[in-house]
């Protein structure tokens, strides 16, 4: 199995400064200085890597967007990890702050940055804690503040906690509440690359994107492109969660099967349970029926299938499942979530919600579905920001796919009172 | 009246070097996460401090603490149990535990304990899916939970 993200994750020192470096980190560095910031955006957009926090934007075209000669421009590393099913962003920053320092390095050199944040969920104070330590070694040693090893550029890194809301994931709530703003999305474009943060040009990226950075520096952008498919390059972290008896972040290579996701990495269904769907990229995606388990895993083959990679978090179900509960959490996480600025999102959460509890404690009608499909379809590419399409995604997949779950809860009820 | 600690003054000085001089409004969720965790909630003495420090309007900081989940307006208990009720976490069991924990402590979800020592709050993902069902007190992550380890977790707190 390759691994790139989480060589030696597990070896016990690897947090510190002293530990990171036993493993080669910070080697790339002085390579990277040596070289002109541009030829580094290019190699970067040459190894294929894409964005991992959800859209799969690729990043070094991401980069090559900023605009021309304005100054200053800023970095955020979104470490706001919120999307339901994803916990692969906090064992990296758990296990390997320095990885992403020294990516953050790289992406600001590259990118002629001065200042970066890395903005945490509330709800992760003490890694942020972990990362004020880890920020203040790399600062001690010279790899960050005023001229990098001697190298004229500068630069520092400064945490930044959120406070708990599921939107100031999306990159332009996550500015507002940089800002100290309500975390309400911003109209694109302007896109930040142009107008970011303090309306400069800004980068964004993902923590697993930018932890991937000094693999390619080190060894070059062919190596990594080298893994994968023909447009998914590379390896992706998958967070396994659900019913398998191994959950766990796995590294994979683009394109390994879901089959042999779940049953050779993640040990296979629980009990030795059918599997009865999965969903493979965060709450936010369509689920997909088990007998599409052979579908290779990467952008292309799942969106083939109709749905996305996303987050890269593989949530199983096992046939033990009822859809209707799972859509009914998840229409009540997108409810509580949904920023209220758009009415179709914040209305149609909140009737989708009420539809499901219906349904699920047995007071729905036939008619009932129909209206839910038809609530999808008011919300599709029609909310604000992509947070309403997330919260249909669940919903209208659970329907498409598995009627006969909504059907039986209904006609359950229907018999009873006709008694 | 409120005041920000000694501990708390040091920390301010740190993040507001954080932000360009004339961005301190940046400062504005860590200040309010540092009076939350002060006073174990945020009132509006405490807001209105805030402001006065980044020169804000007081209904300004009040519109951007309202956004917020992490603050609230009542005192929390001393131990602040979230509890993750998603997805994954909901497909191992989270409910029959959540539903534990609260007949344990004798208090309805959302609730504080009379003696100020437990406040049970429902929680969205908390990242820590793959350890699911889990939990979050103050700030550490409970994960792969089970009756007896909520019993073991709750029995080992003073
Ligand atoms: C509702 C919503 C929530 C999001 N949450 C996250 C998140 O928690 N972490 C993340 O990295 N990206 C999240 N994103 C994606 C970001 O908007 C952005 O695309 C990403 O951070 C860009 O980084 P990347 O190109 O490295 O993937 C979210 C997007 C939306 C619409
Ligand atoms: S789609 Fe939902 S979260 Fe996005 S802006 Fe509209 S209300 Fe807010
Ligand atoms: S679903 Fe419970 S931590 Fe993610």
């Amino acid at each position: 199995m390759t691994q790139i993200l989480f060589k030696n994750i597990n070896k016990k020192n690897l947090h510190t400064l002293e530990g990171y470096e036993q493993e080669g980190g910070y080697q790339g560095l002085k390579k990277a200085f040596a070289m002109k910031p541009e030829e580094i955006v290019e190699m970067v957009k040459a190894s294929g890597l894409r964005g991992r926090g959800g859209a799969g934007f690729p990043t070094g075209l991401k980069w090559s967007f900023l605009a021309k000669d304005v100054f200053p421009r800023y970095l955020c590393c979104n470490a706001d990890e919120s999307e339901p099913g994803t916990c692969k962003d906090r064992e990296l920053l758990q296990k390997n702050p320095h990885l992403l320092i020294e990516g953050m390095i790289l992406c600001s050199y590259a990118c002629k940055i001065e200042t970066g944040y890395i903005y945490f969920r509330g709800e992760f104070y003490d890694l942020a804690e972990m990362m004020d330590k880890a920020i203040a070694e790399a600062h001690e040693k010279g790899y960050l503040g005023q001229n990098i090893l001697g190298s004229g550029f500068n630069l520092d890194i400064h945490t930044h906690l959120g406070a708990g809301a599921y939107i100031c994931g999306e990159e332009s709530a996550l500015l507002n509440s940089l800002e100290g703003g309500r975390g309400e999305p911003r109209m694109k474009p302007p896109f930040p690359a142009v107008q970011g943060l303090y309306e400069k040009p800004t980068v964004i990226n993902n923590v697993e994107t930018l932890c991937v950075v000094p693999f390619i520096l080190n060894n070059g952008a062919e190596k990594y492109a080298a893994l994968g498919t023909e447009k998914s390059k590379g390896t992706k972290l998958v967070s396994v969660s659900g019913h398998v008896k191994k959950p766990g972040n796995y590294e994979i290579v683009m394109g390994t099967t879901v089959r042999e996701i779940i049953y050779d990495l993640a040990g296979g269904i629980r009990d030795d349970n059918e599997l009865k769907a999965y969903i493979p990229g965060g709450s936010s995606v369509p689920m997909v029926p088990a007998d599409k388990v052979d579908t290779p895993y990467d952008y292309e083959s799942l969106q083939a299938i109709g749905t996305m990679l996303g987050s890269g978090a593989l949530i199983v179900l096992d046939h033990t499942v009822n859809v209707v509960e799972t859509s009914l959490r998840l229409a009540s996480f997108y409810m509580h979530e949904s920023c209220g600025k758009c009415t179709p999102c914040r209305e149609g959460t909140r009737w989708m919600w009420q539809i499901l509890q219906q349904i699920q404690t047995g007071k729905g009608e036939a008619a009932y579905v129909e209206k839910l499909v038809d609530i999808c379809d008011n919300m599709s590419f029609k909310c604000f920001c992509p947070l309403g399409d997330a919260a249909v995604a669940p919903v209208l997949s659970s329907i498409q796919n598995f009627r006969a779950d909504y059907d039986e809860l209904i006609e359950k009820m229907t018999a009873n009172t006709a008694v | 009246m409120f005041a920000f600690s000694k501990e708390a003054e040091k920390q301010i000085e740190k993040i507001l070097k954080k932000y360009p001089e004339d961005r301190k409004r940046s400062a504005l969720l860590p200040l309010l996460t540092l009076a939350q965790r002060q006073e174990r909630h945020v009132n509006p003495d405490a807001m209105r401090e805030i402001a006065r420090r980044l020169d804000l309007s007081p209904a300004y900081v009040q519109s951007v603490c309202s956004f917020y989940p992490m603050y609230s307006s009542k005192p929390v208990g001393k131990y602040l149990i979230l509890f993750c009720i998603n997805i994954s976490c909901q497909l191992n069991g989270c409910d029959e535990l959540l539903a534990h924990t609260a007949k344990k402590l004798n208090i309805e979800i959302g609730g504080t304990t009379d003696d100020m020592k437990f406040t049970l709050h429902r929680e969205e993902c908390l990242a820590a899916c793959s350890g699911g069902p889990m939990m979050r007190i103050n700030d550490t992550f409970y994960e792969n939970l089970t009756v007896d380890k909520i019993d073991q977790i709750l029995g080992s707190l003073d």
